[in-house]
Order: structure tokens, then sequence, then C-alpha cells
């Protein structure tokens, strides 16, 4: 990690309204992403890592409150004019949302809706436009590009949607790919291409990239680093091969634990996270995870940890973190 | 497509002959004789019956409606018993002043309404919005003929700008034609705008909530570009169908603002004829009236076609 980070979060805040009064989404949370590097954000549905992205595209919903900094190639994104934020959405920050079926505009043809952005941004011409359109549709893998590009949304499967959504994406060359759970919607058959094709793109274009999901199996081997999040906040941050070699957190561990191994023989229970996360209209003094941890103790409950001071890039926030496996088996 | 059109033709006869059977039955359940319209009051009992036999009207109901429909089959729509005139051509003469009427009341609705939805949409619950839409939710409580009634006073008798009871010809004076249906098409416009408005208001800030104008957003697109292209085509489908319904009612004429601005349009034809028990004219109108209901209604239902492809497809 050398030279100015592209995108530099600090002390970031989200408050959502609620009725029962403001819900803070994500609390204090501090990144950073050197250009061309790729990060995976891991945590469970409502661990506020999908607002931490809607946050730094400022797509928030209205009435949400923001607090703390984020910088992208050092422009304060909180404090963009609305015309200079056009500027960079699409431009040089795009992203890809989570439901294929429904981030595509169903009265719109595929390739208006790819062209689109690059009249917008790159001043192409219709014609021009079209045909890079037809041209990215080839590159993301879709089979007849230009009869495909005259299509509606509906007549194409889920994971030819979510392909043109990628299309979409890299359509302006985009410096910071934000994906938003990109495979969830989709079946595990075609999981895995949106994944590989998401890794080439990336490295082709040495683009940046921050992949959202709730399965660390998909960041093992595609992110350069991991952070993990629990309620609103990291709970662990590190090298995506020194996390799996050593977690820290054990919640990072649980997660592990709860995705179902191919190998195991059938009728195997299911691992899960007992309980549930906490309500986040209601903090409760103590580590969040404390409630549903099997090592808590009394500290735990009464007192949050910190994230810890960065050692060899390795964060964790945990009073008793898990000892080092590897040295103790030494 | 070809489908679709034949479907709905097949949709146009059980329609057509269920409002004529209907009319025709009400309309002779009317205390009142044409024969007596006819001839006066004065009128001896042997006068009306020989009359009455004339006319065919001595013949059971279903006999005389028969004979109607076999007539009108064959293209003769029939000949006004009282003034000799043929239904088609007094009819013709009444329709392009009831056609010019629901344009410029469509069209001035449309106009109001449409914009005022976008920007209303594009920020509910702004003091903008909550103006507009207070103002259309009191637009759709006047009666039509008070509308008509306070337009006359302002216009014509305050600032006697617009004159409130003078129909020119189109094709005789341009000018004068339009300051005579400026009046009942402001009428009929300030009564259409507030559905117009209301529907694709509330169509158009849930389609605004959808994943596809987050997604829009994320692309950069121009705020105008998101409300006019990604927003307002999905969300005009109820629009459509309500201008549509409108269409077809003011078809028939608009029988209140046609008395009142004294217009001689298809309204006043259809209840100049019950008054005077001129059934045939009556029957030719309705008949009109429910061809153009579903003539209008298959028009809109093409229109849902082009807006949403996933119709045009066959899988909505």
């Amino acid at each position: 990690m050398s030279g100015t980070p592209l995108l530099e979060i600090e002390d970031l805040t989200v408050d959502l309204p609620t009725d029962r009064g403001p819900l803070r989404a994500v609390s204090g949370v501090s990144l950073s992403l050197a250009p061309s590097r790729s990060l995976g954000i891991v945590g469970e549905s409502g661990s506020g890592k999908t607002m931490l992205s809607r946050a730094v595209l400022r797509l928030l919903p209205a009435g949400a409150r923001l607090g703390g900094t984020a910088r992208f190639e050092g422009r304060d994104l909180f404090r963009l004019s609305p015309r200079a934020l056009r500027r960079l959405r699409g431009r040089e920050l795009a992203v890809v949302f989570q439901d294929p079926m429904t981030s595509l505009n169903p009265v719109l043809t595929i390739g208006g809706q790819i062209a689109e952005a690059l009249r917008e941004h790159l001043g192409l011409a219709p014609r021009a436009a079209m045909a890079r359109a037809v041209a990215l549709l080839a590159e993301v893998g879709i089979p007849e590009p230009e009869r495909r590009a005259r299509q509606y949304p509906h007549q194409l499967s889920g994971g030819m949607r979510q392909r043109v959504a990628i299309a979409i994406a890299l359509s302006c060359e985009p410096r910071l790919l934000i994906a938003d759970e990109p495979t969830t919607a989709l079946d595990v058959t075609v999981q895995a291409q949106i994944l590989d094709l998401l890794a080439r793109e990336r490295q082709m274009r040495q683009m940046a990239m921050i992949l959202i999901t709730h399965d660390l199996g998909i960041v093992a081997g595609r992110t350069d680093e991991v952070a993990v999040m629990y309620a609103g906040r990291i709970v662990e941050q590190a090298p995506t091969r020194a996390l799996f070699k050593h977690m820290r957190s054990p919640y990072a561990e649980a997660l592990l634990a709860a995705i179902p191994r191919l190998h195991a023989p059938p009728h195997t229970r299911l691992a899960a996270i007992a309980g549930s996360p906490p309500d986040p209209t209601r903090p409760a003094p103590g580590c969040p995870f404390s409630p549903r941890c099997r090592y808590a103790r009394e500290r735990c409950r009464s007192e949050a940890p910190a994230l810890s001071a960065e050692n060899g890039g390795h964060q964790y926030a945990c009073w008793f973190p898990l000892p080092d496996r590897a040295a103790a088996e030494a | 497509m070809l489908g679709l059109v034949g479907r709905r033709l097949v949709y146009l006869v059980p329609v057509v002959l269920a409002v004529t059977a209907l009319t025709f039955l009400i309309a002779n359940l009317l205390p009142g004789d044409l024969a007596i319209a006819m001839l006066g009051d004065q009128a001896t009992p042997e006068n009306v019956a020989a009359l009455h036999k004339k006319l065919g009207l001595d013949l059971p109901l279903w006999q005389q409606y028969l004979h109607w429909l076999w007539a009108v089959l064959h293209g003769d729509f029939g000949t006004s018993h009282r003034t000799g005139e043929t239904v088609l051509h007094a009819i013709a003469g009444r329709l392009p002043v009831s056609l010019e009427l629901l344009v410029i009341a469509e069209l001035g609705g449309i106009l109001i309404g449409v914009p005022l939805a976008i920007l209303c949409a594009a920020r509910p619950g702004s003091a903008f919005d909550r103006i507009v839409s207070g103002v259309a939710f009191g637009s759709l409580s006047v009666p039509p003929f008070m509308l008509a009634i306070l337009l006359i006073f302002v216009f014509a008798l305050r600032l006697g700008v617009l004159p409130a009871t003078s129909y020119v010809p189109l094709s005789q004076d341009v000018l004068g034609n339009l300051r005579g249906m400026a009046l009942p098409g402001a009428t009929l416009a300030l009564l259409e705008w507030p559905t117009i408005m209301r529907v694709l208001r509330s169509d158009m800030i849930s389609t605004l909530q959808e994943d596809y104008i987050a997604m829009a957003r994320a692309k950069g697109l121009s705020a105008r570009r998101i409300l006019l292209v990604h927003a307002l085509k999905p969300s005009s489908l109820t629009l459509v169908t309500v201008i549509g319904l409108n269409i077809g009612r003011l078809i028939g004429g608009a029988v209140i603002v046609e008395s009142i601005f004294a217009l001689p349009g298809v309204g006043r034809l259809l209840v100049e004829s019950i008054y005077l028990r001129d059934f045939i004219i009556l029957q030719g109108g309705v008949l009109l009236v429910a061809i153009g209901f579903v003539l209008v209604n298959f028009l809109v239902d093409l229109l849902y076609a082009v807006l949403d492809p996933r119709i045009r497809h066959g899988r909505a």
C-alpha cells in the first residue's frame, strides 16, 4: 500500500430514520483502499455493509444522516456539488447491485441502458455509443451481442442480466467498482462465472473493487483484503491470506463455520450463529457480538473493544482474540 | 397483434348489442309518445294510431328492436321521424363539436396534470407538492356546472375577454371557433387535470423507489433524464387507462358543459332526443358512444404494449 489511497473512509457513520428513532446502520468505520486493489466486505444481513457502500455512492434513502468523511482521490464525497457527484458516479465510481431482476429498467433496451452512460459521460454520439455497448456485451460474455442489445431485460436470464449490469458498470472505465452482493440473487452455477468475470475485468482494467458479500467463501482468493463487519462496525480487517490463516475475532470464525461444506457427510447439521444481531435502535454497552459469542466473558458485556492498532495489516476488535492455532500447534 | 385486434372486435359485438338493447328498453319505459309529440296534444286517437302503424310503433318492443338492428346491419341507421333528418347526418353535424371539446379538454388536462405530477413526484412532501395536491383535491370536488358558471362570470361578464355562448364552426372562422371553445374547453380541462395529476404522481413516486432508479442515479444521469426517461414511461400505464376512460366518456359529449355553453354537440343532441322522444336519434347516438368506448379502450390496450415491452411479448 503506497501512494495516496483511491478511497479513504474515516469514522463514517450512517443514521437512518425509523419510526422508533434514528438507527445507526454504520458506526465509526474507517477504511482505505489503494488504486487497483480489491477489498471484500463481509457480514450478515443488517451488518451495515450495504449502507456503507451506499454512503460512498451517496445513494442513501431520504432522511439518512452521514457523519465522518469519505474521500475519493482526495475529493470529499460528502461535500461534492450535485454536478460533481453526477460526473463521478458511473464515470469513476460504478456499482453492480444485488438483484439483476430489478436493477435494469424494464422498459428500456439493454443496449440503450449501456449506451446512455457512455453518451452522458464520454459524450459519444448515439451510433458510436451503441457500437461500444455491443462490444461491451461481447466482452462480458453475452452471445449474439447485436441481437441482445436490442432486447429488453425480461428477455434475458438472471445471469445474463447481471452480465449486462456489469457491462453498464464497466462502460466508462471506472477507477472503483462496488459490487454489492453481485451473486446472491443468482443460481449457484452462475455465481462462480460472474465472480470470475468480475475478477478478470478488474485485473485487465487495473480497477479497484469492493466486493460486498455475506459469504466469506466468496472473498477467499478473490480479494486482496477483507473487512468483516458486525452491527455497523468493522470487527476484523486483514489481508485476505492473513485473515484465513489466523482469524482473531470469534465473529469471523463463526461466519466461516457457517459456510456449508461440500465434503461434509450428508445430513450434517448446518452450522448457524446462535441468536440474532443486536437491535441497532437500542445500542447496549459492551461488545455487540457478546450475547452470541461463545467466548464472551464479563468484560465483553460491559465494555466495547476498539479496533486494535495495525499489526502487519491485521486489525481486530476483541478483548480476547482467538489464539494463533498454527503457533499453538508448533 | 392480429390476435389482439380480433379479440377486441369480438368483444365489440356483445357490448354493442347489450347497450343498444338496454337503451331501447329504457327509452320505451319513459312516459310520453313520439306520435303525440309530433301531432301535438290535440291529436285524435285515430290519428295517433295511424301514425303508430306507419312508424312501426304498434309492434312489440323486441320486434321494433330487431327491425332497427337489421337496418343498422345494412348500413341504415334510420331517419328521425320528427325532423326527417337521417341519424348519420344529425350525428355527423354534431360530432365535430364534441370531438373538438374532447381534444381541448384532454390536451389541457394532460398539459397541466403531467408536468405537475412529475414535479410533485420528484419531491414528495415538499411545499410545492402539498400545495398542488391540495388544489387538485379541491378541484376534484367542484361540480362542473359551478366551475362553468364561475368561468363565465370571470371571463365573460367581468373581464369580457371571452364569449360565454357563441359557437362558430371551425371551418368558418378558426379564431372565432377557438374563442368560443375556450371557456367550455377550460371547464373540462380543469376538471380533468386533477385525476391525471394524482394518478401519475402516485405511480411515479412508487416507480422512483425501484432499484433501477437507484441504478440510473449510480450511472450519473441527470435528474431530468431519470424522471423523464427512466421513471415516466413505466409509471404511465394507469395514466393511459384513466385518459382512455375519460375520452370514452367524452365521446358521448359533455352534456352539462355543452348545455351551459350552448354548444351543438352530441351530448345536447342526445338529451334533446330524449325530451322529444326521438328514439331513433338516441339509439344512433348510443351506438356511436358504445363503439367509441370500445375503440378507445382498444387503443389503450395497444398503447400498453407500446409502453411496456413485457406486455408486447406477452410475459406480464
